[in-house]
């Protein structure tokens, strides 16, 4: 396994091997997915659109529809407006759509398809909607282009009407549908009236009915996006991914953001609830504080299991950061931590949680990709990989126990219906390290010495 | 109305008019398909792009190869390690098969190019891994900014002492894969058949167009060897650079795939004068066939002993567990849609185990994948076939060998195909539908008018069959199951068919409360 990876580290100006990270325009994607009745549209040739379709459908196990422009190399040539057009015709007479949301791609913006004109010059049907955003693939990754769509809905659709709508707009990140639903939980149980933008949740894990809806129950409603403009602030909920369309809104209409880490592990998740608090002015009930009591008892008890524990975390920046955070709330040692999405702030940030936690000898970086992580590891081993499935090969070549957290999943089964965010979410990564460490230790022990009670 | 017409009528007229064109009801008389043209845009298709085909499907699977994606990041890693194109490497053959290798362009390479970048990462592969050989793939930009990646390759090569090998597969070119499985496989004639010198046995054969998903290029291989073949490469499947080399000295080329390697087959039939045989090692009717053919070919006794032998002995292996399935399976029915090849195998199989395949459409397919080859002259060039490089080739005298006499390439022409492909609509029941091409909407319309017990197709399908009630098997990736090819690969995929149909879930469906009331009611004023 990974047998040709050598130990000696080689510095490397133009190779990517093993990367973590993929391109803007399936993050573009995903969140499209996240709104009510949208049909996602891919601005390019075929192939992009199918292995983003075919990507979020290995994740999530779900069916991910989104149409594309199918440039051939005239289109590349005279540019791709004919077939956006086309496209948007088609998509409305076939599919139905409320609203179609439009993203660019590496060839459309290499020919410097302009979006803008096009979409003014396109005839959409009344009460429909076209919003596109420009998510070229050379910049950036995945996080980069699904933030991107959010601005584009924000851009084209959120209104100020000056009449408050006592709302919270909270712009989840890029996570799972069970984490979007257990954000919403917190907000519902803090009593808080909010807007998600975007909820995947209802849509990628829409449950089996006997009848296949094209456009599940789920997703942000398009009056909702209207009404964000009205909102009373905005919570950006994963710095790196959320804070730039939280921006876009404050500057189209002026509603102010808090910015705050994903609420993966009791301080972030603590910040989340007592930004909710502080929102609505209502007491955190007796609910929420029971999971938080509930997360502490069992870091407490399982701590022998954990306690120093070495980790490597790769996978989506702020991800990575929220599991960071936890690992060191966890007393473990957060020993490598990657992204692939390139940006300085990640490595701020890391930092700032080692410095925080009194570690030293753990190194971020990003943009990193696996291939470099895993020499880290045959020269400086870890007991844990915590990150996507891409880590797999790594976690059988150094026989290193992996726990699947982040994007993408496609190796496994259920991740995506449950949280890793909150406090429910904490406990359920709790179990999973706890599990794979326990696990290996059942496994490795000599026989006199395999526990019966532990 | 027929289902066919039933789904079309709800087109706008544009659309109408050419759809039509793309489905058919299998009739009696000879009947044309509109195929290989490009797709409407904004229609859901489920067609991918030229360097999918290219790198995706015909390049990755060579395990010695480190192919860098020229391009940004997301291309090169769509295609790393999710085909299924298993592969092996031993002490004198690395494998790359779990690497990506990428030179992630950012944008400051796309203002000012990014032959630099890639001159680098080649420089990068080479020091760190030392391939046996480097191919560069390109992405949508690289054509559009102009990298010449075959000059950089060139000079590469005389560099470092090895192959490297530049293929122009940006994903605008053609309409779908199949314009990068053409271009892929002019890179392997130009640049690597015939260019080893290995010395071949008795009844040497390549094994062309078999990408060993699951591990079915290994099961034929089995059989293969057990016969006494001598598989001078494996083209792509578990293949290696340095034994495509010396497919030259093949007596027989094996065409699996028709669609995506034909080309390589007639190439060579030209330079090499290697004869071609279509065959087909799905389902257990196929295989038996293509056996016999095989050793008609070569025509030695001793080999038609043997292959009756082995086929005997593999048959008697799998009766009892064949016998069983059919009887879970019988009179289930099927529609399939996968991509230029595969629609076409599965279906004897599926008759095999008694099922009924009432619909099978291709995502990329030629005209003569559905008609027949001799449709071939008859074929229109248009715009976008022509921007897929098409290569002349000749004959390389030295190099030149033919097995059968002219008479007995004559008589056999005829008796086993030779060089020839007589599609997949011949073989279909009338009244059955026939799609290329076929979108989202026409996927969903299908499904809920024929209702089919299975639908085998892509995963971008799956979900939307299943969530509607229908079982649905992926046919690009079995289901990371396999394999399915040869005599045990049919018991594999019958147990994987029944396991879908009987799984308890489907009885779960509803739930209780939507058939059986359980408020109890009471009338205003009533006594209970």
């Amino acid at each position: 396994m990974l047998d040709l990876t050598p130990k000696e580290l080689s510095e490397r100006s133009a190779l990517r091997i093993n990367p973590a990270k993929t391109c803007q325009p399936v993050g573009a994607m995903y969140a499209a997915l996240g709104v009510h009745k949208c049909m996602p549209h891919s601005h390019g040739s075929q192939g992009c659109c199918s292995f983003h379709r075919m990507y979020l459908t290995r994740h999530f196990k779900e069916p991910a529809i989104a149409a594309s422009s199918s440039f051939t190399e005239g289109a590349s040539v005279f540019g791709g407006g004919a077939n956006l057009k086309t496209s948007v015709k088609n998509i409305f007479d076939m599919y139905k759509p409320e609203i179609i949301a439009v993203h660019t791609t590496c060839l459309s913006e290499t020919i410097g398809d302009d979006l803008n004109a096009f979409i003014q010059d396109i005839d959409i049907p009344e009460g429909k909607y076209v919003v596109h955003t420009n998510t070229p693939s050379y910049v950036g990754s995945h996080i980069t282009g699904f933030a991107n769509m959010i601005s584009g809905f924000i851009k084209y659709l959120a209104k100020g009407a000056k009449v408050k709508n006592g709302k919270v707009n909270i712009i989840p990140g890029f996570v799972n549908p069970g984490d979007m639903r257990e954000m919403k939980k917190l907000a519902d149980l803090m009593g808080a009236s909010y807007i998600m933008l975007p909820d995947t949740s209802g849509v990628l894990d829409a449950p089996m009915t006997g009848s296949y809806d094209m456009y599940p129950k789920g997703g942000t409603k398009i009056e909702d996006i209207v009404s964000m403009g009205d909102s009373e602030m905005t919570f950006a909920l994963g710095q790196l991914t959320s804070e730039n369309p939280a921006n876009d809104l404050k500057r189209k209409c002026g509603v102010p953001f808090v910015s705050m880490p994903l609420p993966i592990g009791i301080a972030a998740t603590d910040e989340y609830v007592m930004a909710l608090s502080r929102f609505t002015k209502n007491e955190v009930p007796y609910q929420i504080e029971e999971e938080r009591g509930q997360l502490v008892d069992i870091m407490l008890d399982g701590h022998p299991y954990f306690h120093n524990k070495t980790v490597a975390i790769y996978g989506d920046p702020d991800t990575v950061l929220g599991i960071t955070a936890l690992v060191l709330e966890m007393g473990m040692i957060p020993k490598y931590v990657v992204t692939g999405t390139p940006g300085e702030s990640f490595n701020i940030k890391a930092k700032e949680l080692f410095d925080k936690a009194g570690v030293t000898g753990c190194i971020a970086k990003a943009p990193g990709d696996l291939f470099e992580l895993h020499q880290w590891i045959k020269n400086d081993p870890v007991d844990l990989l915590i990150g996507g499935t891409h880590g797999k090969h790594i976690a059988r070549a150094e026989d290193i126990p992996l726990v699947r957290a982040g994007f993408p999943i496609i190796d496994r089964y259920v991740h995506s219906y449950m949280p890793i965010v909150g406090y429910k979410g904490a406990i359920r990564l709790v179990e999973l390290i706890l599990t794979a460490l326990m696990d290996r230790q059942d496994r490795d022990c000599n026989e006199e010495d395999m526990e019966m009670v532990m | 109305m027929s289902s066919m017409e039933k789904v079309l009528d709800q087109y706008s007229s544009k659309v109408y008019k050419n759809r039509k064109q793309h489905i058919l009801e299998k009739a009696d008389e000879v009947q044309q398909i509109a195929a290989d043209v490009r797709t409407v845009p904004g229609i859901m298709t489920n067609r991918g792009c030229c360097y999918a085909g290219c790198k995706g499907v015909v390049l990755s699977p060579i395990k010695d190869a480190a192919v860098i994606t020229h391009g940004p990041i997301g291309c090169g890693f769509y295609t790393w390690g999710t085909r299924r194109h298993k592969a092996k490497g031993d002490e004198n053959t690395k494998n790359f098969l779990e690497y990506c290798f990428s030179t992630d362009m950012q944008e400051a390479d796309i203002v000012f190019g990014g032959e630099k970048k890639l001159r680098q990462a080649i420089k990068e592969v080479v020091e760190i891994f030392d391939p046996a050989t480097v191919v560069i793939c390109s992405t949508c930009p690289v054509g559009l900014i102009g990298d010449d990646i075959h000059a950089v390759a060139a000079e590469a090569e005389k560099l470092y002492g090895r192959k490297v090998m530049a293929y122009s597969c940006e994903g605008y070119k053609g309409v779908s894969q199949s314009g990068g499985h053409h271009i892929a496989s002019n890179g392997l004639i130009k640049h690597v058949i015939g260019t080893g010198d290995r010395v071949p046995k008795k009844y040497a054969v390549n094994v062309l167009g078999e990408y060993n998903i699951g591990g079915d290029g290994w099961e034929i291989s089995r059989i293969l060897k057990r016969i006494g073949y001598d598989i001078i490469c494996s083209l792509p499947g578990d293949g290696s650079y340095v034994e495509i080399k010396s497919a030259h000295v093949a007596d027989l080329n094996l065409v699996q795939c028709h669609r995506s390697i034909n080309y390589v087959a007639e190439m060579m039939k030209e330079q090499y004068g290697t004869a071609w045989l279509k065959v087909n090692f799905i389902g257990v009717k196929g295989t038996i066939e293509s056996l016999r053919n095989m050793a008609k070919f070569f025509g030695d006794e001793d080999l038609i002993a043997k292959t009756e032998e082995i086929i005997a002995d593999e048959l008697a292996a799998i009766m009892d567990d064949m016998e069983y399935y059919k009887t879970k399976l019988k009179g289930k029915t099927a529609a399939l849609f996968v991509g230029g090849s595969r629609s076409h195998h599965y279906q004897g199989l599926l008759k095999e185990l008694d099922m009924e395949t009432i619909l099978a459409g291709y995502e990329f397919g030629h005209r003569d994948d559905y008609e027949g080859r001799e449709v071939i002259p008859t074929i229109k060039q248009d715009g976008d076939s022509k921007s897929i490089e098409s290569i002349k080739v000749e004959k390389i005298p030295d190099k030149y060998k033919v097995y059968l006499s002219e008479d007995r390439y004559a008589k056999l022409k005829e008796e086993i195909g030779l060089e020839s492909y007589e599609g997949m609509i011949k073989e279909m029941e009338n009244g059955a539908i026939i799609v290329d091409d076929m979108n989202h909407f026409e996927t969903e319309e299908f499904l809920k008018l024929l209702k089919p017990d299975v639908f085998f197709s892509g995963i971008k399908d799956k979900y939307v069959a299943q969530k509607g009630g229908i079982l649905s098997r992926q046919l690009h990736s079995y289901d990371y199951s396999g394999p399915y090819a040869g005599f045990s690969g049919a018991v594999n995929f019958a147990r994987d068919v029944t396991m879908g149909i009987y799984t308890p879930a489907w009885g779960y469906v509803k739930a209780p409360w939507k058939t059986e009331p359980t408020l109890e009611g009471q009338v205003a004023g009533g006594e209970r």
